[in-house]
């Protein structure tokens, strides 16, 4: 009973996520304005029919850049979750599954990269790369593979001594057969769920990151930059700052929400 | 028992040591030469013998590890080296930076454990009523909000829409305000989340089905639950202060308050390194130490954990 209730919760819940996924993807299609075009007629106008959401210092459509934004927050966030969900669960699962001392090493240097402040290493990192969006990312995906590692570590090897697995083996099956067949599909519930409980996160990160002028470099749209960019005007034109502000919010509430549901889904 | 603590800090100086080399690598991981970059931030004219002669100064010139085991031995010393931008040394600075930080920093997290602590254990006593799910809402929407937003919609709302706070911080109790609840905010949210999951473990354990079978009253039992989730909520306030640091670097450099993050932010824009270092060696520092004892210290107050 209760578990026919949080999936009904879940369905909700993924169904605006999925939306606001495909309204970012479709900017192009949305966006009422082009959110490069400055226009020295138009500037920091208050939202109205052609500007929904107003126009920010240069003119350009508020609405048009939260939409193109979201195109960066989350395709950025989703890149980097998917590619530490994949190297963590590659070496989780061959250093679960092999063990010896290439499994040792590569814990020793999790629990190390562990030990330290995960944003405050993204911070400095972003900022000696400098690399805009990429650098960014690099410096979060440092510490970011470790839980998935971890995890995906931790569930082979309790099932590197099931039956099934030994059958496997004795009907020959090579060691790659089995963890793509057997390992992988018995893991991916527990991982796939901490990377959605990440994404919010990786979300908060990536704006911060971006709000300090460590991460997406302007004119691109992004909605830290922009809250970072119009937070000096804000009080002529405070709609500059507060739509992107609530597209932040609102986003990583879904998404935030959607792991705690998952998470009970899996509990109950 | 003896022997596991010093275990633990034989582990606590390597990891240390490990964490001086990787910052250390840091510089060599940055696009571009020490003394290239030490000479433009300062605003020379680069010609080939200036560059010699500055890389023979800086001592540039000897193997990586004799340079490396130089700089560590400084640093223990507690000389953190020359600022590239003013040629002035880095520890005082640090250490100025550090104590506002430390003020604004212990300043929230006392606000944000005042605040979460008593929310978490009603929360969890009355699981699934009003007053839960109220506080439920409530740390989770707070989990979700990133520190700046917060500080810049706090700044919207208490500066300008009510104009109760000057826009820059000062150094006074009025200039804390601010910086300190947009700190608080997304920590008291995670901080009832977590010791309010604590909680309910905690509850779920023979010993408190058999106080209320005995007829124990709630009083008393709560008390008995707080004394025993007070080491996880020790380990869970620990795990904390890496968000609490990178949280001040934003929140410092939005309010312009003097500390070691906007130190670090004002650097990383000038290229500055041995700040940047400096800055990185004292916060993984910090963490580390405090991770470490409060693992000794959960052992001390609840003897059921191992360290």
């Amino acid at each position: 009973m209760k578990k026919k209730k949080i999936k009904a919760k879940i369905i909700v819940v993924s169904a605006i996520a999925i939306m606001l996924i495909l309204v970012t993807v479709f900017a192009d299609f949305f966006a009422p304005n082009d959110p490069y075009t400055t226009s020295a007629s138009s500037i920091r106008l208050a939202p109205c029919l052609k500007y929904p959401f107003g126009t920010d210092n240069l003119g350009r459509c508020v609405l048009s850049r939260v939409l193109y934004g979201g195109r960066t927050t989350i395709a950025a966030t989703f890149a980097l979750v998917f590619i530490s969900f994949a190297i963590g669960a590659i070496v989780g699962m061959l250093c679960g599954y092999y063990g010896g001392i290439f499994d040792k090493l590569l814990m020793r240097i999790a629990d190390i990269l562990l030990a330290f402040p995960q944003m405050v290493v993204a911070i400095v990192v972003a900022g000696i790369l400098n690399g805009g969006l990429g650098g960014a990312m690099i410096a979060l995906g440092i510490t970011m593979w470790v839980s998935f590692a971890r995890l995906s570590r931790s569930h082979t090897y309790s099932l590197k001594n099931q039956d099934f697995i030994k059958a496997a083996l004795f009907a020959g099956k090579s060691d790659l057969y089995i963890i793509a067949v057997h390992i992988f599909p018995n893991i991916l519930p527990p991982v796939l769920t901490n990377a959605l409980t990440q994404i919010g996160t990786t979300m908060i990160g990536l704006s911060g990151l971006s709000f300090l002028g460590l991460g997406v470099v302007p004119p691109a749209a992004e909605w830290g930059s922009m809250i970072s960019e119009a937070r000096a005007y804000i009080q002529i034109a405070p709609w500059a700052v507060l739509y992107p502000a609530l597209a932040t919010v609102f986003t990583i509430i879904v998404f935030n929400y959607l792991g705690d549901v998952v998470m009970d889904y899996r509990e109950a | 028992m003896i022997k596991r603590v010093i275990k633990k800090l034989f582990c606590l100086v390597i990891v240390l040591v490990i964490l001086s080399f990787l910052v250390f690598a840091l510089l060599y991981i940055a696009p571009g030469d020490p003394a290239e970059k030490r000479l433009t931030s300062q605003g020379v004219a680069i010609t080939k013998e200036v560059l010699d002669s500055e890389r023979e100064r800086l001592g540039l010139l000897k193997p990586f590890l004799v340079r490396y085991g130089e700089w560590l031995l400084c640093i223990v010393r507690g000389d953190f080296g020359i600022s590239f931008k003013d040629d002035m040394p880095v520890a005082p600075k640090l250490v100025a930076g550090l104590r506002n930080t430390s003020i604004l920093a212990l300043t929230s997290l006392f606000v944000s454990l005042i605040i979460s602590f008593p929310l978490a254990i009603i929360s969890a006593i009355r699981k699934d009523g009003i007053t839960d799910h109220i506080v439920r809402l409530f740390s989770f929407v707070g989990n979700s909000l990133p520190n700046f937003l917060i500080s810049v919609l706090l700044m919207y709302l208490l500066c300008i829409k009510l104009n109760l706070f000057p826009v820059i911080a000062s150094g006074n109790i009025q200039g804390l305000f601010m910086p300190v609840v947009s700190l608080a905010i997304p920590m008291t949210g995670r901080f009832v989340r977590q010791i309010r999951s604590e909680f309910l473990n905690e509850m779920k354990e023979d010993y408190v089905i058999g106080m209320k079978g005995r007829g124990v009253s709630c009083r008393y039992i709560i008390l008995n639950l707080v004394h025993n989730c007070l080491g996880h909520v020790f380990t869970i306030v620990a795990l904390q202060i890496g968000s609490l640091m990178s949280g001040s670097v934003v929140i410092e450099t939005i309010f312009r308050w003097p500390g070691i993050g906007k130190l670090v932010m004002d650097s990383i824009t000038a290229r500055d390194y041995p700040v940047i270092m400096g800055f990185v060696i004292i916060m993984g520092t910090i963490y580390v130490v405090i991770n470490q004892l409060s693992d000794i210290l959960c052992h001390y107050l609840d003897p059921r954990t191992e360290i």
